[in-house]
């Protein structure tokens, strides 16, 4: 199933072979827009996928690069921006005809985001494009903008014509997370676009999605026989989901405050990774086969009915963070002294279903904790029954298996084995599978899959309006809850969050893993 | 970590090997293939170091195989290296002297990795019938490169001739991004192809597979041009309303030429052994449209001869 109807009549070419898996699916025509050109996320990322696809030869010849933004740039001098973020950071080695490829293609709008003939300058732009470059009125909007500039950028694609299409051709908008900061919101955000874009040509980043590594937990419980049998709730205890950060909120003050831990990472990244790791075997790998999975899931769903209880809040506090002293986050700047922004939070979620009931689901997120680590940690009953001393097992954990999604992305098995020696005796030992070291040299960048699939208008890895919305059902009335509350609860910079953290998995008689 | 054993047999180096690896601390195998070149000795180095390249994508034990031959008597050199800059993977060069060169087998078999795909490639001239080569028969997956023999056309035609699911030939892998580039350009139906012509250096492997594989899937007449170079310079196939035109006269920036569309760049440059290599180890199956091309390939060489 694909978005647009130009896949769907479209007669068969004979140099495709299903058999002949060299040949790359390429983009077709095509052109992207960027707005919010002199972002972090546009010099540091986008920029540098787009010159990566072209150097894997996964763009179409004639592809153009459009940068929208407030500076008074000359096309040239915007080929020297992405010239210059794509040196520093695209992860293919710069080569001069890739370069000769792209910089053909690339122009650059001057405006601003209600500035109607800027968009009407860039509606020409694009039409110049189609003449020059062959892009066949096909264009991909990528929305790298403050949240609250999409209602307005949105509007104005619509106003000047950008957002219509002719003959089969395609037009596609991006839109990076926060999607809205609450149930309301996301509906009025979805709105706002499922006004002026068909719901199959937004597309919704969730940079976490397009990881190799998320795509592996699909690989690993659907391709082996070896862990789905075990995958239920008579064999696992609990699940542990972690994205940990060891930065503070730096620079994005502005952002960070007043949305927390919980709306910025738990709502899409953990959601979205709860919903891989629990739903069921989809009929398919078609994105509407795989959707309807995720969203079983996310709609069964349930929260914990005591929240003082089963959810944890904090907010780091100044302290030793691997060696640097470094601020509480009250003494950020541009914080108010008397924030009650969370940078640490952690619920228990229960899904109920025949597979998971009685397995509950912790997640955690936090900034300035012991280190960077993102993981789902399955971790298994034990044993029901230890024919050996209770001596020989005192060092024995519970099995687990851990995913882990970044650094050092792999998948490690936890389980029991005899220390060497004539006693016996039982200790936990790890197997790992580190998957950095075997295959991603040149794996795609998250960002690169993901413009990628835009472009061929593919969206299994892009969340839809109706998760989104699921989520934040499931976290509105924590947020809420939580707004009722004093002030989080402080933890010391470069630990693991605060005790009220500790004591809500110790209510369940369980504990948190040093990930 | 490098290890030198003369005269050695290969329980000895593959006990060196577990050694080897306990003491650099990382006990784990995560290697997912064993890669065999059997090379000689002027081309081992640059073969190795784009194994090398290679297996920082598909981490392996790579197994050079040299064989001295010689009159002298029966000796095992071997070079072992793990970690370090030879990247995630583990290296054993072997240098058979004597007699032992007509019996690799023997010495690289207790070498494989367990249960891991094995893949043979011969950098230089390859055996006649890849798959009936004891080295060859222990191999899933076995890569020639016809450019590199010393008469590359007769060797591609032996490609064909002695043909086992399983090989591929590097002259193959190098015209990926050109079949790519085309098959992109005709996902816009462009109407009926009526001819093509494909223009490279002589003695092109490529060129002579570029051709048969057009014929093959579009059908019409590709003939082939010989230009001065390097490597494919142009593809032309002849459509009801023009023309649509691949030309590459430097080896890297091509322009794509279609009715009815402006001219545009594209990337086309030509890649490092390495690159072709680690093509090659993404996929360890049968390449059944290599095998079809390479196969027709014959029964057009022979029937123009």
């Amino acid at each position: 199933m694909t978005s647009g109807s130009e896949d769907d009549a479209a007669p068969v070419n004979p140099l495709r072979d299903p058999r002949d898996r060299r040949l790359p699916r390429i983009a077709g025509p095509c052109g992207l827009v960027i707005f919010g050109v002199t972002g972090d996320l546009a010099r540091k990322k986008l920029m540098p996928a787009v010159y990566d696809l072209a150097n894997r030869g996964l763009l179409p010849p004639g592809f153009a690069l459009v940068g929208f933004a407030r500076r008074d740039w000359a096309d040239q001098d915007f080929a020297q921006v992405v010239h210059d973020s794509v040196k520093e950071h695209a992860r293919t080695p710069f080569r001069d005809s890739v370069w000769d490829q792209l910089s053909e293609g690339i122009r650059f709008v001057q405006g601003e985001f209600d500035d109607a003939d800027a968009f009407e300058q860039l509606r020409r732009t694009t039409e110049e494009l189609d003449r020059e470059r062959g892009t066949g009125g096909n264009h991909a909007f990528y929305l790298s903008v403050p949240p609250k500039s999409f209602p307005t950028v949105i509007q104005q694609l619509d106003k000047s014509g950008l957002a219509d299409t002719a003959g089969g051709s395609w037009r596609r908008v991006v839109v990076e997370k926060p999607f809205g900061h609450d149930l309301a919101s996301a509906r009025e955000l979805n709105t706002i676009i499922g006004d002026v874009f068909p719901s199959g040509s937004v597309f919704r980043i969730d940079h976490y999605l397009g990881k190799e590594t998320v795509q592996n937990i699909l690989a690993l419980r659907f391709a082996n026989q070896l862990f789905e049998p075990i995958w239920n709730g008579n064999y696992v205890d609990h699940v542990q989901m972690t994205m940990a950060e060891d930065i503070g909120i730096g620079g994005r003050a502005g952002y960070y405050d007043g949305v927390g831990a919980a709306r910025d990472v738990i709502q899409n990244h953990l959601l979205q990774l709860l919903a891989l790791t629990a739903m069921e075997e989809p009929v398919s790998f078609a994105p509407a086969a795989l959707r309807l999975e995720k969203q079983k899931i996310l709609s069964a769903v349930q929260l914990p009915k005591d929240l003082s209880r089963h959810t944890a809040r904090g907010q780091y506090a100044a302290g030793w963070q691997g060696g640097v002293q470094v601020g509480g986050y009250l003494e950020e700047e541009g914080i108010s002294a008397d924030s009650k922004t969370e940078t640490y939070a952690a619920v228990r979620l229960d899904v109920d279903t025949r597979r998971w009931a009685g397995v509950p689901f912790y997640l955690r997120t936090g900034k300035r904790l012991g280190r960077r680590v993102t993981e789902v940690a399955v971790v298994f009953k034990r044993a029901p029954h230890l024919p050996f001393a209770r001596t020989a097992t005192e060092e024995l954990g519970a099995n687990a298996l851990v995913v882990r999604i970044q650094p050092d992305e792999g998948v490690t098995v936890r389980f029991g084995a005899k220390v060497p020696g004539t006693a016996m005796e039982v200790r936990d030992v790890t197997m790992d599978f580190a998957y950095g070291e075997s295959f991603t040299e040149s794996s795609p960048e998250a960002y690169e899959r993901l413009l990628l699939d835009v472009l061929l208008g593919d969206p299994p890895l892009f969340p839809r309006h109706e998760e989104v919305e699921l989520s934040w059902q499931i976290l509105d009335p924590i947020e809420e809850f939580w707004a009722e509350q004093d002030r989080p609860d402080p933890y010391s910079a470069g630990t693991w969050g605060p005790e009220s953290a500790d004591a809500m998995l110790a209510a369940d008689g369980r504990v948190w893993r040093r990930p | 970590m490098s290890i030198d054993l003369t005269d050695t047999s290969a329980s000895k180096i593959a006990a060196a090997l577990v050694q080897a690896r306990h003491r650099s601390g990382s006990p784990a195998m995560g290697m997912v293939l064993t890669l065999i070149v059997v090379a000689e000795e002027k081309d081992s180095h640059d073969a190795l170091r784009a194994a090398l390249e290679a297996a920082r994508e598909h981490p392996s034990r790579v197994v050079v195989v040299i064989p001295r031959g010689g009159r002298g008597p029966v000796r095992l050199d071997a070079e072992i290296r793990v970690g370090g800059e030879s990247g995630p993977g583990e290296t054993v060069v072997l240098r058979l002297h004597g007699p032992l060169a007509e019996h690799a087998e023997s010495v690289v078999l207790p070498l494989l990795l367990p249960d891991a795909p094995v893949v043979a490639w011969w950098p230089g001239e390859p055996p006649a019938v890849p798959a009936e080569d004891p080295i060859g028969a222990l191999a899933r997956r076995r890569v020639t490169d016809s450019a590199a023999a010393a008469r590359p056309l007769a060797c591609l035609a032996q490609r064909g001739s002695g043909y086992h699911a399983g090989d591929t030939d590097l002259s193959w892998t190098r015209l990926t991004p050109w079949r790519a580039l085309v098959a992109a350009a005709l996902d816009q139906p462009p109407g009926e192809v009526r001819s093509g012509e494909v223009a490279a250096e002589r003695n092109s492997p490529s060129a002579e597979l570029f051709a048969a594989w057009l014929e093959m899937k579009l059908g019409i007449q590709v003939t082939r041009k010989t230009s001065r170079g390097p490597g494919i310079t142009a593809l032309r196939l002849r459509l009801d309303d023009g023309e649509l035109a691949v030309t590459r006269p430097d080896g890297r920036l091509a322009v794509l030429s279609q009715p009815g569309q402006p001219d545009r760049p594209v990337s086309l440059h030509r890649r490092e052994i390495s690159e072709l290599l680690a093509e090659e180890l993404r996929r360890l199956d049968e390449d059944e449209v290599y095998g079809e091309t390479v196969q027709r390939e014959r029964t057009a060489a022979s029937s123009s001869s």
